[in-house]
């Protein structure tokens, strides 16, 4: 077992791991935060995505001794200091930009990266982005839209 | 119908309006409930040693390294297990014939696929019970393999169960008219083609998983199950386990995507249930991927061989087909394996009025993973069939897709009347469909395009489908077959001592709104704000007794629960108000929380006081007035066996013919639902629906090596519709409500993976018809499509 000590959603976290231990893992069965979720196990779907140092990351494609020091943000982060969504959560609300949910924290994950690198992207730039991470609900059409309102671009025009 | 006929008209009814869910702000914020997040005092988790071959014979499995290894609570070989739990056989009394052997959760003589769950571990971490299952040395004899479906009958191939004289598990013909005849007759041409359905699967992105957990105090099972169908899963755990049936309580939470998947009888899933019980301690288990795509159902898996013929004007004179579907070793109960088949017989044609109509289904067993009910069931290959045969003949004539749909599609005031294959019609618009459709399409202006592009050497192309949808199934789906599935659902409705309504409903919430849909009810039909109603759904202990939500049935049944629930509590507590405001009940109404005036909306008390007075202050209500706040309502559908819904939808696709890539530029949706209760998610619903019908037609697919081994297990190999790949989705509607019930919802969940293949293979042969060229394969993967542009 190792110690790994890190900051998660702005609190300092300590914990003991195996060397096998994914990120994913420590995050949902050591400190409980159960809103990154484990999709495909090999890196394609995109539903454990966070913020490590912030980049988006897969939590299942590090270990959890590798996020060491680290800075880690996570869906559980994102919310408003008074609890109330996000920007970016918020739009994902109103567009109905998710079905069963499981996808969708990944899907908030990757937003905020795109957005922070891309402030205004266009429907192409969004789709692209989304190449790791799948939704199976719905058609992404209302994801896409989300992430076009959220970064403050008019979708009214965008079929309903 | 009886009922509140005026509730659609309430300025503050919610039903038709694009109303934002609620519990949507609690997945986005992280706080999902989902199985796997689930973390019990003394809670073990299970792992299972799964089968690596597709056919083998157990001679014997040493699991003692196994049962020593670090952490291990317990292992369970099926020899062991099955002294615990009965086997089961998924045959149903109203398809005559099908047979099939008795299955156990671990298989206990032989292994019948690759993943068939052989020994459970059971130990305090997930990774514990893996390294565990590294140390089981089974002594297993491969035995030949029945993987292609095609020869699964023949006379040299073994047969798969001793008990049965060959591997078939159930046919049926369906003869109307007399078709040899019709396309003998002059004038009439027939189209020849054979159809190849690809197995694929519903990865839902949240995996199978289950907690299990026992109190032998109270003898109860709990029951943590991401899935569709709590009561039916009750019944099943209660009557294999051998636990009385009140005794197990089945709770769904959160469900990360189910499309059918996840409404069968997993052997892993019931043996961590035995495991509870046997340990008396919380045990959880959750499919990680590989496990996923070897043991969720598989869907499709059809050869049909397929005629149609029609006349020299266009009129379609008949269909004649063979159809061969491979089900894996064992018909899955209980909802068996022969649905799907059962439906391409009951489904194909069934927009268009034709006399004549041939057709017999197959059902064969191999040693490939279960095939079973998911979503669209059957619907895809019945809508291939018909319009991919109808635009093939169009082309042979030398008709417009369009034009030999208008001339014949049912007309829209021809109902009642049954389809050819005798499927009972009511409350259908095709014609109208297909009208709005051209329009929001541009159909001219994409045919001028086409022509364009093609002098480019750019091949572009329109595909088409009419379709029917099996919504709001009746008794007559399952339940008059044997199965323990509720065709009805319940819901009730309560007011608390606050003014707020509390309501469930038997219907479950997979994603598609459920939840909100039955808060819009339930609040327009009563009269308070939304966001004074708080939904329970999913839990067999509190919750009315039903079906869930599955085969469309969730806001056309649930839904018609609910609204008559919420009428009932209304009418309750307008007799309550009556007497306390010594005014008629006719003259009052609910609007916005408060007991108003009828006509004025003058506020004359608000719930809260009235619901107080009743709860706090009996004393102060006349003796013989003794209320009760709360309603509950069953509805089922009774007239119809289903209440069909229908849509037309269309593909733009670009081929390109050197690589094979199919690229869908555009794709449209017509759907006819009945009433819509709240388009926003109804739309979302049909484009999820298309996608995953766009997935069938071109991407997924489950490849099997000639041994019966699942070759493409990950979502690395296995590919699913993304983002970047998927066009623009337009989805319009014609509401034809259905007479069935007051509110007039129809389905609509299947339409787009049901209708959506049929369109995009219509698309590319059109594309590919410049080149006379065709293809006749799902997925239609660039590989074969390159195979037939280069074919001779």
């Amino acid at each position: 077992m190792t110690d790994v000590k890190m900051t998660v959603n702005g609190q300092p976290v300590l914990g003991q791991v195996e060397g096998r231990t994914l990120l994913v893992d420590f995050l949902r069965t050591d400190l409980k935060l159960t809103g990154t979720h484990v999709g495909c196990d090999t890196s394609q779907c995109g539903a454990c995505l966070v913020h490590v140092n912030g980049a988006a990351v897969k939590a299942c494609t590090m270990f959890a001794f590798e996020a060491d020091g680290a800075e880690v943000t996570t869906i559980e982060g994102m919310a408003e200091p008074d609890g109330s969504l996000s920007r970016i959560q918020q739009a994902f609300q109103d567009h109905h930009g998710l079905q069963c949910g499981f996808c969708t924290p990944g899907m908030v994950m990757s937003a905020a990266a795109l957005l922070k690198e891309t402030p205004k992207p266009t429907e192409a730039e969004v789709r692209a982005y989304l190449e790791g991470n799948i939704c199976r609900c719905t058609g992404y059409h209302n994801i896409i839209k989300a992430i076009m309102a959220a970064s403050g671009q008019d979708v009214s025009a965008a079929v309903a | 119908m009886t009922g509140p006929a005026m509730i659609f008209d309430k300025p503050n009814s919610y039903i038709g309006q694009p109303t934002p869910r609620a519990d949507a702000a609690r997945l986005l914020a992280g706080r999902g409930r989902f199985v796997d997040d689930l973390q019990l005092p003394r809670m073990v988790h299970a792992a299972f040693y799964r089968s690596p071959y597709a056919h083998a014979k157990i001679n014997g499995i040493d699991v003692t390294e196994a049962r020593a290894a670090p952490g291990v609570v317990a292992v369970y070989t099926g020899a062991e297990l099955s002294k615990h739990v009965t086997p089961y056989v998924g045959v149903l009394s109203h398809l005559a014939g099908l047979r099939s052997a008795p299955q156990h959760p671990l298989a206990v003589d032989a292994a019948r696929w690759q993943g068939e769950p052989l020994v459970m571990v059971i130990a305090q971490t997930r990774a514990q019970a893996e390294d565990a299952c590294e140390l089981i040395d089974p002594d297993l004899e491969e035995l030949p393999a029945v993987v292609d479906s095609e020869t699964a009958l023949d006379a040299e191939t073994p047969v798969l169960h001793s008990e049965f004289d060959s591997n078939l598990a159930w046919e049926r013909t369906v003869d109307v008219g007399d078709i040899d005849s019709a396309f003998a007759a002059p004038g009439v041409t027939v189209v020849e083609r054979q159809f190849r359905f690809g197995r694929h699967t519903g990865v839902t992105l949240e995996s199978r998983g289950t907690v299990c957990d026992y109190d032998p105090s109270e003898e109860q099972l709990t029951v943590y199950y991401s899935g569709q169908a709590p009561h039916m899963m009750q019944v099943i755990y209660s009557k294999h386990l051998g636990i009385a049936e009140e005794n197990v309580r089945v709770i769904s939470n959160d469900v990360g995507g189910s499309f059918g998947i996840k409404i069968h009888t997993y052997g892993d899933e019931i043996a961590a249930g035995v495991a509870a019980k046997l340990l008396n301690r919380p045990v959880k288990f959750i499919a990680d991927r590989l496990e996923s795509f070897m043991t969720d159902i598989h869907a499709r898996d059809h050869v049909v061989t397929a005629k149609m013929g029609i006349s020299e004007q266009g009129t379609i004179v008949g269909i004649d087909f063979d159809d061969l579907t491979g089900i894996g070793p064992f018909s899955m109960y209980p909802r068996t394996s022969a649905i799907e088949c059962n439906q391409v017989l009951n489904l194909t044609g069934a927009p268009y009025a034709m006399e004549n109509y041939r057709a017999k289904g197959r059902v064969v067993f191999q040693n490939k993973t279960l095939m079973c009910q998911y979503r669209a069931v059957g619907h895809p290959i019945a809508m291939a069939i018909a319009d991919c045969l109808l635009e093939d003949c169009a082309r042979s004539i030398g008709m417009d897709p369009v034009d030999v749909r208008r001339k014949n599609l049912m007309a829209d005031d021809s109902y009642p009347r049954n389809s050819t294959s005798g499927m009972k019609l009511d409350d259908l618009s095709h014609q109208k469909a297909l009208e709005k459709l051209t329009e929001i399409m541009d159909y001219k202006g994409l045919r001028d395009d086409q022509e364009a592009k093609r002098k480019a050497g750019v091949y572009r192309g329109i595909g088409f489908v009419s379709m029917v949808e099996v919504t709001n199934p009746s008794p007559m789906f399952y339940g008059i077959g044997g199965a323990p599935i509720a065709s009805q659902d319940g819901a009730t409705v309560r007011l608390d001592a606050g003014g707020a309504l509390h309501i469930s409903s038997s219907i479950t919430e997979q994603g598609q709104g459920t939840n909100a849909i039955l808060g819009q009810i339930a609040a327009g039909v009563f009269g308070v704000d939304i966001e004074r109603v708080k939904v329970s759904t999913g839990d067999t202990k509190t919750v009315p007794y039903g079906g869930g939500t599955w085969a469309s049935r969730g806001a056309g049944i649930g839904g018609e629960a609910m609204l008559q629930a919420a009428h009932a509590l209304k009418e309750q507590v307008l007799e309550v108000a009556g007497v306390l405001l010594q005014t008629p009940v006719e003259a009052l109404d609910i609007k916005n929380g408060c007991v108003v005036d009828a006509g004025t909306d003058n506020e004359r008390m608000p719930l809260a006081d009235l619901a107080r007075t009743v709860y706090y202050r009996g004393n102060e209500l006349p003796s013989d007035l003794k209320p009760e706040l709360i309603a509950t309502r069953h509805y089922r559908v009774s007239d119809f066996p289903f209440v069909f819904t229908n849509g037309a939808m269309a593909a733009h696709v670009e081929v390109d013919i050197e690589t094979g890539f199919v690229k869908v530029l555009h794709f449209w949706a017509v759907e006819d639902c009945g009433r819509v209760i709240n388009p926003m998610l109804v739309d979302e619903q049909v484009r999820g629906g298309v996608v995953q019908g766009i997935g069938g037609a071109l991407y997924e697919e489950c490849l099997y090596s000639p041994e019966g081994q699942l070759m493409n297990a990950t979502m690395a190999d296995y590919i699913v519709p993304m983002a970047a790949e998927m066009p623009e989705i337009t989805v319009a509607h014609i509401e034809t409500p259905t007479k069935t019930s007051v509110l007039g919802a129809k389905g609509a969940g299947e339409a787009g993976t049901g209708g959506a293949p049929a369109a995009i293979m219509n698309a590319v042969n059109d594309a590919l018809s410049p080149l006379g060229k065709s293809i006749w394969q799902m997925p239609m993967t660039p590989e074969r499509v390159l195979q037939v542009i280069n074919r001779n």
